[in-house]
């Protein structure tokens, strides 16, 4: 500690579970963006990953709200959040927000999308699996051209009230933390914005490296068209991001409030890795740079001719490195805001645990399980364009 | 002459050697005066028994006078003792800082144990410009954030006006901790819900006025009625110059300062 912290600030309030929550809201906002891109924009590119992008985003989802539970007082209690919403409560419209993109959005684009593939599995299994993939029909086993349209029309419908969704989503997590006046850290009207294009950002990266990673390891060709149409929307989203995020900090320092002197000191020693050399250099600067040089965004084939292979690699460090750069930006706005004394006269450290239901190994196993669910999902509901059955020997490839 | 006369003179000769019986009389008297005192000016609300308390006949607050505190922290230990606060450090429902302003223009502030056990001396008196001391606590806002937040309704405001916690209620989310500006709650380390200063509740539904205001020896906090009736509170609103706490925030605290310095935050 150093300076004067009020007595009742030396706990940190808000620990590394409530890092992952934005982080994890923002994947799932982010994934669904991009698949949307292909739905309702018409960007046939990306084609390949639009249902890798949809599962994705379920699988976030349905982890979004384990790091909060787990650092509630009471999580026994947290069935009143939608039993007597306290409607003046930014925070008491997560529940409804939530309920609206899982139940609304993302079920139900997810099955008008695969209905017809779920049909057709039921068809062709036996036994269990095929009373499993009925009952994911729900009954709607009609695959006639109407029907289909039906499907097709209805899917698009939902995504386009899905895209406003995922900026809800997402920005709602901003409004949480840029409404609160008293800490000048968050309290900011770009928080919203900020928070969704870097939401954007993670989705696009996630994306991306789950679809190089997934497609090596099924020992298919990575398609560079589509590869590059991701890098190139990746650049533009980071190009709109840093703008945002450098607009608030310019914008912070010309205003030069009372609580610029903490903020600067915190930045300054607290943050400076978190801030400066993770979100900003690595996760932002360095990827801006190389992506700019080596992909489509700025120049058809890029600045820099490069080998495919290497540029698949390039595209993926730093999907990567943006990864990290977002979570840093994720810990910078919950840890930085809590950091700092709301006296504006010290600063506080905050120590990671390592055990216990807020440390680093708990942290560590509710960023895996996503992916867990990822691949139970995929398993259920195969999203490959390339291969209709994968199960099939991979030595074809 | 009486004889009483006579011995009033001669005991004014001789003022080392008074009259024990007398001397027994005033202190007695003094006694009962220096009890009543509180009554008399309206400091201490003696129980009415018969009226049942009415909390549409009140809205409360409190007046703090920063050139009375001594920072002896008595408020802070009879808070600790009267509401359940936790006894670890670092959970308090009322404390009191200590300003040190430099000659050279350095503020320095701190409140070791929540101010609960006094200061410790300082050791450079010679730089230092002037010190205070200013007694914190929840400030019971009009336009409370934490009220505003809590997602389920359960801290709220009462009728007469205090930021309560229902217990039963909270989820322990502490965001109404995030939206405090003012430090004043916190997460209590063994009931895991949110806890803070009531005013002392349970005490002014029974007419008295809460723990911090009742042990100050200097009467630095006026506890009172904010508007309505000649209550202390306002007396004292209206003979000083009265400042709140980030009153940028537009909280519409209900916790008035006189004499508060421009370096208080």
């Amino acid at each position: 500690m150093q300076g004067y912290m009020y007595p009742n600030e030396f706990e940190l309030q808000w620990s590394l579970l409530i890092v992952l929550y934005p982080y994890i809201t923002g994947l799932v906002a982010g994934a669904f963006i991009l698949a949307s891109l292909e739905r309702v924009f018409n960007v046939k590119e990306v084609q390949p990953t639009y249902r890798l992008a949809l599962l994705t985003a379920l699988a976030f989802m349905l982890v979004a709200t384990l790091p909060l539970l787990a650092h509630l007082g009471h999580p026994e209690r947290s069935y009143e959040i939608f039993m007597t919403p306290n409607r003046k409560s930014a925070m008491a419209m997560f529940g409804f927000v939530y309920a609206w993109y899982l139940m609304v959005v993302l079920l139900v684009e997810i099955w008008f999308d695969y209905r017809k593939d779920m049909v057709q599995w039921y068809r062709e299994s036996a036994g269990l699996k095929r009373w499993f993939y009925y009952a994911l029909t729900l009954g709607a086993t009609d695959t006639s051209a109407d029907a289909l349209k039906f499907d097709d029309k209805w899917g698009r419908w939902i995504t386009i009230i899905g895209i406003p969704s995922a900026f809800l989503l997402h920005g709602y997590v901003g409004f949480i933390f840029g409404s609160i006046k008293a800490n000048p850290w968050w309290s900011s009207v770009l928080m919203p914005v900020v928070f969704l294009f870097s939401a954007i950002v993670s989705g696009i990266a996630l994306v991306l490296v789950l679809y190089m990673l997934t497609t090596m390891f099924r020992w298919r060709k990575i398609d560079m068209v589509c590869l590059e149409k991701l890098a190139q929307f990746l650049f533009y989203a980071l190009i709109v991001d840093f703008s945002l995020e450098s607009l608030d900090f310019i914008h912070r320092l010309y205003e030069a409030e009372e609580s610029i002197g903490i903020l600067s000191q915190m930045i300054e020693s607290r943050l400076f890795i978190s801030l400066i050399v993770l979100q900003v250099l690595m996760g932002t600067i360095i990827p801006l740079v190389m992506l700019g040089l080596t992909s489509s965004a700025l120049h058809k084939g890029g600045f820099l001719r490069v080998a495919p292979e290497l540029r698949q690699l390039i595209y993926l460090t730093c999907a990567v490195m943006i990864q990290i750069g977002i979570f840093s930006i994720r810990w910078n706005v919950v840890i930085g805001g809590q950091l700092f004394s709301k006296s504006l006269r010290g600063l506080t450290v905050y120590k990671v645990e390592l055990l216990g239901i807020e440390g680093l190994a708990v942290t560590i196993g509710l960023l895996c399980l996503p992916l867990v669910i990822l691949w139970v999902l995929v398993k259920i509901l195969p999203p490959w364009t390339d291969q209709e059955t994968p199960t099939t020997s991979q030595a074809t490839a | 002459m009486t004889e009483a006369d006579d011995q009033a003179i001669s005991n004014q000769d001789a003022p080392h050697n008074r009259d024990p019986d007398r001397r027994e009389f005033l202190n007695e008297m003094l006694a009962v005066c220096g009890a009543a005192a509180p009554v008399f000016f309206g400091i201490v609300r003696v129980p009415v028994q018969t009226d049942e308390y009415d909390a549409s006949d009140h809205h409360y607050g409190m007046g703090i006078d920063v050139n009375k505190c001594i920072g002896c922290g008595r408020c802070v230990q009879a808070c600790t003792i009267e509401n359940d606060v936790p006894e670890e450090p670092h959970f308090t429902n009322t404390w009191v800082e200590r300003y040190i302003i430099k000659t050279d223009g350095e503020v320095m502030v701190d409140s070791p144990d929540a101010g609960m056990h006094g200061f410790p001396r300082t050791g450079d008196e010679g730089a230092i410009l002037k010190t205070f001391f200013v007694p914190k606590l929840c400030n019971h806002c009009e336009e409370a954030p934490c009220v505003q937040v809590c997602p389920v309704g359960a801290t709220f405001t009462t009728e007469d006006g205090v930021v309560l916690v229902d217990e039963e209620y909270c989820i322990g989310c502490r965001y109404c901790i995030q939206a405090c500006p003012y430090g004043a709650r916190y997460l209590h380390p063994e009931k895991h819900v949110a806890g803070k200063c009531t005013f002392c509740y349970h005490r002014l539904v029974e007419g008295l006025v809460p723990a911090c205001v009742e042990v100050c020896p200097t009467q630095a906090r006026i506890f009172g009625a904010v508007e309505g009736r000649p209550t202390p509170l306002a007396q004292f609103m209206r003979f000083n110059t009265i400042q709140v706490l980030k009153p940028h925030l537009n909280t519409q605290p209900k916790v008035f300062y006189a004499n508060l310095d421009g370096e208080v935050r």
